[in-house]
């Protein structure tokens, strides 16, 4: 601190609360500027050309817009080949979501307060799970859903997901779950509530935001995730991200229609971001800090 | 925490073991099965024994992939920890707007589909439309990342780090948050450099978050698999081909499915062998340093 202080003799004049400020500017805080802008970057690319025209796309760079069009987006929100992938996607997710809270939920309680046979070695098992490459399960998964009829459903594509959710729900909900001390329950049960009374009731607002987190958590990485989804769908079902490689056609590629399909599906994952972005902090620590 | 022995535990792990049952130990089952057997038809199977092992340690190309992408997945955790933590360390403190806004904007490329993110760098890195691509012509250097193998590499590898520094970043910052202003001041009347502060507190507190990032990272970017088939395909050449793009030619492209199968299993076990050896390494060297 004092080196930058040094450093910026220009700020002496500049008024006492402007110069503390200046003065604080650290090598650190110019990296974070930087690689916020290396991020925004390529993003921002691609919303730019969501608003132009094929033509001004392939005639030559513009920083910005020059003939700002709604006709991508237009084209996306009127064909129902279209919108119909971001509600499969939603519908997906969010079933995947639900499951994986609702199974995790008392497992996490199990793992983080009793011991039992086995206890470690199921856990480590779990975790494996999340070792486990995609690419393997693509021919298996693919045969498992068609022979109990379930291919191209949602459900399938919740259920395949759950492989890789469900251990990290149980991971990150037993560390918020053991942060609880252990006396709340001894107390609940003293005066008489029934185990999932006090689930329900007295343990579950406790660790509200570790579940907040953990349908965070599930939600990113199901959405996110194609490989399995594309390949246990074919059209009812079919994930928005599949939708996108439709752009590429005899035709050549519509760039601008592929850009705007593309901002439209981070748009959720943003959303998802501002509602819990107090709790970020905590749930990247997955509730171990 | 001291835990009670009870058994009855496993009624509550039930749903989950069922459920993670269904999805991971029947493929993984009908995976062992495919990889000793030679398939020609349904119905028509024969017990080959250990012949698609032997044919997966032994395939060349297969060795090269693997080689790559050991040098691919040590490249990326080489750049995004160290890069992550000076990120961490640069976040600003407290529940300002400033803040949220910085945790959001960082959070965003976590949250964009695989495949989005090669359609991103696509977008962004090709000489005639992309941004990054119009300028290295403008500067002269001829960047092409279809057709040249060095190009296509280090746009792969630039990609990752802007699609998963991200998380290094957060981690670490859950960690730094942990740390009790006390342990600052006291620093700070003993006089301590920047660097001692890093060393002896910011970098044991954070020990635990990095063990889940190296981790984490170390085994997504072994398994990477959409964000380069999306931007390369796997080519020029061989040149971004690894693992997993490698594995899904041979099961799709070329429907060779008991080697696929057997290869899915060397796959699995070296993916776990790594982690396995990782967390040992990570867990050993800090609690030699506690002592």
């Amino acid at each position: 601190m004092s080196k930058a202080a040094v450093l910026a003799p220009g700020a002496l004049a500049a008024p006492a609360n402007i110069r503390r400020s200046s003065a604080r500017v650290s090598n650190r805080t110019i990296v974070l500027v930087c690689y916020i802008v290396f991020l925004m970057l390529p993003i921002y690319w691609m919303v730019n050309m969501s608003f132009k025209t094929n033509e001004e796309i392939l005639s030559g760079l513009t920083l910005y817009p020059h003939n700002p069009t709604l006709r991508n987006y237009a084209v996306i929100f009127t064909d129902p080949s279209w919108y119909s992938g971001y509600i499969n996607s939603i519908y997906y997710v969010t079933l995947n979501t639900i499951i994986s809270l609702t199974v995790a939920l008392p497992a996490a309680y199990a793992f983080s307060r009793y011991r039992f046979i086995g206890d470690k070695h199921v856990f480590f098992w779990l975790l494996t799970n999340k070792m486990a490459p995609p690419a393997v399960f693509l021919l298996p998964f693919f045969q498992l859903y068609q022979t109990v009829g379930l291919f191209d459903t949602h459900i399938a594509v919740a259920l395949a997901h759950c492989l890789f959710n469900v251990p990290l729900a149980v991971w990150i909900l037993e560390g918020f779950m053991s942060g609880v001390p252990r006396e709340i329950d001894e107390m609940a049960y003293i005066d008489g509530y029934s185990f999932p009374r006090f689930f329900g009731t007295v343990f579950l607002p406790m660790i509200r935001a570790g579940v907040g987190v953990t349908a965070f958590f599930c939600f990113m990485f199901s959405w996110v995730e194609l490989l399995l989804a594309r390949t246990l769908t074919s059209v009812d079902a079919k994930p928005i991200a599949a939708t996108m490689t439709r752009t590429v056609s005899a035709s050549g590629m519509d760039w601008g229609l592929l850009a705007a399909a593309g901002v439209l599906t981070i748009l959720p994952g943003a959303l998802v971001i501002w509602f819990v972005r107090n709790y970020i902090a905590k749930g990247f620590a997955l509730g171990r800090v | 925490m001291d835990k009670v022995q009870d058994n009855r535990a496993w009624f509550l792990i039930i749903p989950v073991f069922l459920i993670v049952a269904f999805s991971a130990v029947i493929p993984l089952m009908t995976v062992v099965n495919y990889s000793v057997q030679e398939i020609f038809g349904p119905g028509q199977t024969f017990f080959v024994g250990t012949e698609w092992f032997e044919a997966v340690l032994k395939d060349d190309r297969l060795h090269d992939a693997l080689v790559r992408q050991i040098i691919y997945s040590l490249a990326v955790l080489a750049i995004e920890i160290p890069l992550g933590i000076v990120i961490a360390l640069g976040m600003p403190g407290g529940r300002s707007a400033k803040t949220s806004l910085t945790l959001v904007l960082l959070a965003l490329p976590l949250l964009i589909p695989f495949n989005v993110v090669g359609t991103i760098w696509q977008i962004f890195g090709r000489g005639d439309i992309g941004l990054l691509g119009a300028t290295f012509r403008a500067i002269g250097i001829d960047y092409n990342y279809t057709n040249n193998s060095a190009h296509a590499w280090l746009t792969v590898l630039v990609m990752d780090v802007w699609h998963w520094t991200s998380l290094v970043a957060l981690l670490c910052y859950a960690g730094l948050q942990s740390i009790p202003p006390a342990f600052y001041q006291a620093a700070k009347i003993d006089g301590a450099s920047k660097w001692a502060v890093f060393r002896y507190i910011q970098l044991p507190k954070m020990r635990g978050v990095l063990i889940i990032a190296v981790l984490l990272r170390f085994m997504d970017s072994f398994m990477i698999y959409t964000e380069p088939f999306v931007l390369t395909g796997g080519g020029p050449g061989n040149s971004t081909t690894f693992l997993s793009q490698y594995l899904t030619q041979m099961a799709v492209g070329q429907f060779d499915i008991g080697k696929a199968a057997a290869f899915s299993i060397v796959y699995f076990l070296i993916v776990l062998l790594f982690s396995f050896i990782f967390y040992t390494i990570i867990t050993r060297t800090g609690e030699g340093e506690k002592k």
